[in-house]
């Protein structure tokens, strides 16, 4: 084990694929300089092997014009003859450049050519929200493509899961969406060095607990996370459940850990009008009605667009105030004044 | 792997010239057939025809490799054909047969055949062309000596992605040929009304050669440019940008019936005039290839294989319904998950 960051190990499992198959090539603006330090060697080793470019070269690194819809078709066309590209579509607003090429190739090819396609391609983008880049790059636009059958879509919250996830990312002969927090960027773990795969579709319940249960997704983990760890404090015992993939969905994970407390609160970073709180508050209540004891509850970012001022966009995600606020609401208890306002 | 031999115009064999205008007569049998089939409800929906075209679609894609990859557009038929795919699963998967090249799960908007390379058609003008330039990336960085060509119209000659294309693989030198099926309107909208400039001239842009073909109703002249271009692609020195002005003869789709006359008799008189089967028929015999005889007996030979197509399609079952669920991905998690032998649905309901 060592200790990695969110970007370190991001890092690390893009190097890991590209030295195992040759087939893998990393596509996108900035890659070649290692702009967002994940194309190249992390502290020490950075200086000893150098960037990607010196260690793979420029024929599978390849540095591309500010290009989108053609940057996402080629990488498509690409996957489609024999390549396993990474695409590093750097702000996840950026994706909307290349909707058609997404919804309409990406998504559709290998269904509409009766199998004839498969489209081995990982795009990845981060979502640079909650940090005062205004509303052309804070938007957390997941949910959007869960609602285009046949892309994959995941959002690792820690960094042993962003490793595992992006090697098995690269594996699938899907396409897969990875869609990265920036503020988790810089968060630390214990990650094996060593090669793994964490599977799609399986989620991880982070923490165990009785009273109430917690789906938190993306940026909203850790957050859930402190909210539990608030609200131990106060003698409430909670479960924590990350998905990790939002397509393919670990439903019955997030059944069970729903109808386990039967009190249950989704916490999910984009906006809740259709977003994967929507789905997975709707899940739940199909399939577990009988164990529910409250309805359940959202904790999303209102359907408003992200302000610029620290002031103002600080209060609209889903953070451990609002998280844990919604716990007790569903326990019919308040907040000890002590502990008001973590 | 070895190169397509790619033989210049004059050094094409007598079979090869006869080859195609096979693959031109089995583009003109294989839809005039789907016109008939669409106009009695034998075909659901519409097809767009290439009638008109064959010189243009033939010439492309006999300068191609058997091993090349092309991306097509709605008006896609004549492509797998050109390239030398059987009729019988593209008639299918026009009328939904699970004989259907795509399993019946395209369409005419949809057909693709990766037998022969093609990566298939796209129902949104101008979104394959991207996919050609994918598959020039691919075959530069596996160096395995294939080219890709992307067929795309007049109309997708002003989508932004053309030029987003144009750049990428000209700096990157792709092997790749953009090729602009000029056929003068856009549905109903003439070119030139919509186009500023010449389609070709834009390459220019990018630093690389763009060629105008204005007789695209002559197959040789088409092989000719279209062969400059695949040469170029192959040795390594990138793209190009070859446009053939050609005209279709009929609507833009089958059984659409505009209120508006966009396109007068005497101009389409003036293209039958100069009709590319019936030219490269004559240019066969004048050059002793065929006889009259011999290109008769051709002729029937294709429709001989057209009906054996439709027969194709006629033996071929529907799909099972469980079809529209398969190939979404490339494992089962998804569907397995969402609607078998799970507390939340079934296949079954799912229908």
């Amino acid at each position: 084990m060592t200790v990695m960051s969110y970007l370190g190990a991001i890092g690390a499992a893009q190097k890991e694929a590209m030295v195992a198959d040759d087939r893998v090539v990393i596509i996108g603006e900035d890659v070649e300089a290692n702009v967002y330090g994940t194309t190249g060697g992390a502290g020490k080793s950075r200086a000893v092997e150098g960037d990607f470019t010196q260690q793979f070269g420029r024929n599978r690194i390849r540095n591309t014009p500010i290009s989108e819809e053609v940057i996402v078709g080629a990488a498509i066309g690409a996957a489609m003859t024999g390549l396993r590209p990474i695409v590093d579509l750097s702000y996840s607003s950026f994706l909307y450049m290349a909707m058609d090429q997404f919804v309409n190739q990406a998504a559709k090819n290998r269904y509409m050519f009766g199998g004839q396609a498969s489209i081995p391609v990982v795009f990845r983008s981060a979502m640079f929200y909650g940090l005062n880049t205004g509303a052309h790059h804070s938007d957390r636009p997941y949910p959007m493509y869960m609602n285009v059958p046949g892309l994959k879509v995941i959002t690792p919250a820690y960094p042993s899961d962003a490793k595992g996830l992006l090697r098995s990312a690269v594996d699938s002969d899907d396409p897969v969406l990875i869609f990265e927090a920036c503020i988790l960027w810089g968060s630390k773990e214990d990650v094996d060095e060593n090669e793994y795969f964490t599977p799609l579709g399986v989620g991880r319940t982070i923490r165990e607990g009785s009273d109430a249960t917690i789906i938190a997704v993306s940026g909203a983990v850790p957050e859930a996370v402190a909210a539990a760890d608030a609200l131990a404090q106060e003698g409430i015992s909670v479960e924590v459940f990350d998905p990790r993939t939002l397509v393919p969905l670990d439903v019955e994970g997030v059944l069970t850990a729903a109808a386990k407390t039967g009190k249950v609160v989704v916490a999910d970073p984009a906006h809740q009008t259709c977003g994967a709180a929507a789905e997975i508050s709707a899940l739940i209540s199909e399939h577990v009605f009988d164990s529910l004891r409250a309805p359940v509850r959202r904790v999303t970012t209102p359907d408003m667009q992200i302000p610029f001022s620290p002031a103002l966009e600080r209060q609209l995600y889903p953070n451990r105030t609002r998280i844990a606020d919604a716990v007790r609401a569903q326990l019919g208890v308040t907040a000890p004044s002590a502990t008001a306002g973590v | 792997m070895t190169a397509h031999p790619a033989p210049d115009v004059t050094e094409l064999s007598d079979d090869t010239l006869v080859e195609m205008q096979r693959r031109m007569l089995r583009i003109r049998r294989f839809d005039e057939r789907a016109s008939k089939m669409v106009k009695r409800g034998a075909i659901p929906g519409t097809v767009h025809t290439s009638i008109g075209q064959e010189a243009q679609v033939v010439g492309a894609c006999m300068a191609l490799g058997d091993q090349d990859y092309m991306t097509g557009n709605h008006r896609s038929h004549g492509h797998p054909i050109g390239k030398g795919a059987p009729l019988g699963p593209l008639m299918a998967e026009l009328v939904g047969k699970s004989g259907g090249v795509c399993q019946g799960k395209g369409g005419s908007l949809h057909l693709s055949n990766f037998e022969v390379g093609s990566l298939g058609e796209s129902g949104i003008v101008g979104g394959s062309i991207p996919i050609a330039v994918g598959a020039g990336l691919s075959a530069k960085v596996l160096d395995n000596g294939r080219v890709a060509l992307a067929f795309f119209g007049d109309g997708a000659a002003n989508q932004g992605n053309l030029y987003e294309g144009l750049n990428m693989s000209g700096v990157w030198k792709l092997p790749v040929i953009f090729l602009c099926e000029n056929n003068q309107y856009a549905l109903s909208t003439p070119a030139h009304t919509v186009t500023s400039g010449v389609i070709a001239d834009r390459a220019a842009g990018f630093g690389i050669p763009g060629v105008r073909v204005e007789d695209g109703q002559d197959v040789l002249a088409v092989y000719t440019a279209v062969n400059a271009a695949v040469r170029r692609a192959r040795s390594g020195e990138g793209p190009s940008l070859v446009e053939i002005v050609t005209y279709r003869y009929n609507e833009h789709s089958e059984g659409l019936k505009l209120g508006v006359d966009y396109r007068n008799a005497d101009e389409k008189a003036e293209w039958v005039a100069k009709d590319p089967i019936v030219l490269f028929r004559a240019e066969l015999i004048r050059r002793g290839i065929l006889t009259d005889e011999s290109a008769d007996a051709l002729e029937a030979e294709v429709l001989k294989e057209v009906d054996e197509a439709v027969a194709f399609t006629d033996a071929s079952p529907y799909p099972e319904l469980s079809v529209a669920f398969d190939d979404l991905y490339t494992d089962s998690v998804y569907v397995t998950r969402h609607f078998n032998g799970s507390p939340y649905g079934t296949l079954e309901a799912a229908r």
